[in-house]
């Protein structure tokens, strides 16, 4: 089936003539309409404009378009709700945002465009990114395509389930404290958080402005250095982004790793930590070994303040980042006696319960009184996080996690504790702080029920061809990534 | 710092978010809980360190004072929810 391939695949069948865009984009659509009434992936689709859109790259390849110029040309791509592509919805997963549709393109959806990519949906998510578990979504929850009782992790869970799933060949999600890795970590498929700057934010809807960075979902870590590429570069529209050139990320893919230095940070063996993941994890760290690289144990000393830190500057920032929901602009409105009423009565309407949790927490700690005990010393742990890994990375060239402690919970398991929620982002949330990049690859499933466990390599800054390197290298000698659920 | 009672009422006044008597029970415990967890802070020494804002220091990105393009009027508006004469309607301010 076309649409269980991947961008590597298909392209080389593209260039061949072997297929064509619109039966590519046909076979994701028949899959959408089959798989979501059970998983509820896409908050809005468009077949009309999927195939029209493929026509036209049919057309291009027809007179001889460049593949080298166009490397997307032709594929299925699906983006979160977060990122703006004009004429279509940008609701954020949120009642705030129903109605509204996009003015512009954001710059990653610009690049993709140019890429030849063809621009299916919009995928569900937490609402304004707030969330781990796309609980949080205004609009339903999606279920995860291995067990459709459990969540597929969040925040860009719909993102990791579209791909898991075969809906589109890839997506793009967004990852402010883990949501692209530890979706795909439950889901059972390749994730990547670039370095911080290395994509550009313009277009992205903001939520933590110095966490926030896009990146790709894939079935293979070759697709994710490909969709990398395409994404990746300096943008005069977003001061944070940087300025190094993008290297061709695909050529790091050597399949070797000898004298690979690997570090395993001792503080995250923690308690909670379930044993089949723990399990999985030090097989593929074994694994690893056999194909040459040198396991090292490391510390990164201040983990266990990495949580109370992401959730003070986070919240502080979401709290700044949110005031522009008013009623006034754009989205939901609901009046008021004064401009006062009018806004607090249309945010009170409009967010969901995880959002005004997030932007009165980061009120306070941002407030008169508060700020120094909370926001203050919150940034200067956030430079011990930071020191940790520099240290760390003065010794090793990449980091070895577990993504997650646990595989998939059930839906509704942790609603009802928002810190319990909070705490299960502990594997990711440092890299975050630190800026540093991050992948998630599948490394096992857990016995019954038979749920995805994804193994986590950290960079340092720009470090993303090395931890692709060693990604591709181990999935190259296992079979996990191929595995596909048999749930629908 | 001892951590005092959460003012939910008056937190979310700042926030401009209305909550129903529910929510504010909620929600303020909730905070309690959350505000309980983040004092671990507190254990470290940060006397002699700086805070960090941003992840990749980036400086003196500029760019040239020159008008270029932008959008639309009417693209800027599409998406109000009132507008008159081209402009975003808003209850009165002034008395």
């Amino acid at each position: 089936m076309l649409n269980q391939r991947t961008i590597q695949e298909l392209i080389q069948q593209l260039e061949k003539k072997e297929v064509s865009s619109q039966e590519i984009t046909q076979a994701c659509l028949d899959r959408i309409q089959a798989a979501e009434p059970k998983l509820h992936a896409y908050l809005h689709i468009d077949p009309d404009d999927a195939l029209a859109q493929a026509e036209c790259a049919d057309n291009a390849i027809a007179k001889g378009a460049d593949f080298k110029l166009q490397p997307l040309l032709g594929i299925p791509i699906s983006l979160k709700d977060v990122i703006a592509v004009r004429g279509q919805p940008l609701t954020c997963a949120s009642r705030i945002l129903e109605t509204f549709r996009s003015p512009y393109d954001a710059t990653v959806a610009h690049h993709l465009k140019e890429a030849g990519a063809i621009l299916v949906g919009r995928l569900n998510m937490d609402e304004f990114a707030m969330g781990s578990s796309t609980e949080n979504s205004a609009f339903g929850r999606t279920s995860n395509p291995w067990d459709l009782e459990r969540i597929p992790g969040g925040s860009s869970g719909a993102s990791a389930v579209a791909v898991a799933a075969d809906e589109c060949i890839a997506s793009l999600g967004s990852d402010t404290g883990g949501s692209i890795r530890q979706p795909a970590a439950l889901c059972g498929c390749i994730g990547f958080k670039p370095t911080y700057g290395r994509v550009s934010r313009y277009g992205l809807v903001a939520f933590a402005s110095s966490l926030d960075q896009i990146g790709p979902f894939t079935k293979t870590v070759y697709d994710a250095a490909t969709m990398l590429q395409v994404i990746s570069g300096n943008d005069p529209r977003d001061s944070t982004s940087l300025r190094q050139p993008v290297p061709v990320y695909t050529k790091a893919l050597t399949g070797d790793i000898k004298g690979v230095r690997l570090g395993l940070p001792k503080e995250f063996m923690v308690e909670g930590l379930d044993p089949e993941v723990e399990t999985a994890v030090r097989q593929a760290v074994d694994h690893l070994q056999s194909l040459g690289a040198e396991i090292k144990e490391i510390s990164l000393p201040h983990t266990d303040y990495a949580v109370a830190t992401y959730y003070i500057v986070a919240t502080a920032e979401a709290s700044a980042n949110l005031a522009r929901y008013d009623g006034i602009r754009y989205g939901l409105r609901v009046e008021g006696k004064d401009p006062n009423e009018l806004y607090t009565k249309t945010r009170g309407a409009g967010f969901g319960p995880e959002v005004k949790r997030r932007v009165i927490l980061g009120t306070y700690v941002l407030s008169s009184g508060y700020y120094d005990a909370y926001y203050l010393r919150a940034q200067k742990v956030r430079t011990l996080i930071r020191q940790d890994f520099q240290k760390a990375f003065e010794e090793v060239d990449a980091i070895v996690t577990p993504t997650t402690p646990t595989a998939a919970f059930k839906a509704g398991e942790k609603t009802g504790d928002p810190l319990k929620m909070y705490l299960s982002d502990i594997f990711t949330i440092s890299c975050n702080l630190a800026g540093n990049c991050g992948i998630s690859v599948p490394c096992g499933f857990t016995s019954s029920p038979n749920l995805p466990i994804g193994l986590q390599i950290l960079g340092p800054h720009f470090g993303e061809e090395t931890i692709l390197r060693i990604a591709h290298a181990y999935e190259q000698s296992t079979a996990w990534h191929k595995e596909r659920t048999k749930v629908l | 710092m001892a951590q005092q009672e959460f003012d939910i009422r008056y937190v979310a006044n700042l926030a401009r978010i209305q909550l129903s008597p529910e929510e504010q029970e909620t929600l303020g415990a909730q905070m309690n809980d959350i505000l309980g967890y983040v004092q671990k802070l507190q254990e470290l020494d940060v006397s002699q360190v700086d805070p960090t804002a941003h992840a990749m220091p980036v400086t003196n990105v500029t760019q040239p004072d020159e008008p270029a393009e932008t959008m639309s009027h009417e693209n800027a508006l599409r998406n109000a929810p009132s507008t008159s004469n081209g402009l975003f309607l808003v209850p009165k301010i002034v008395e």
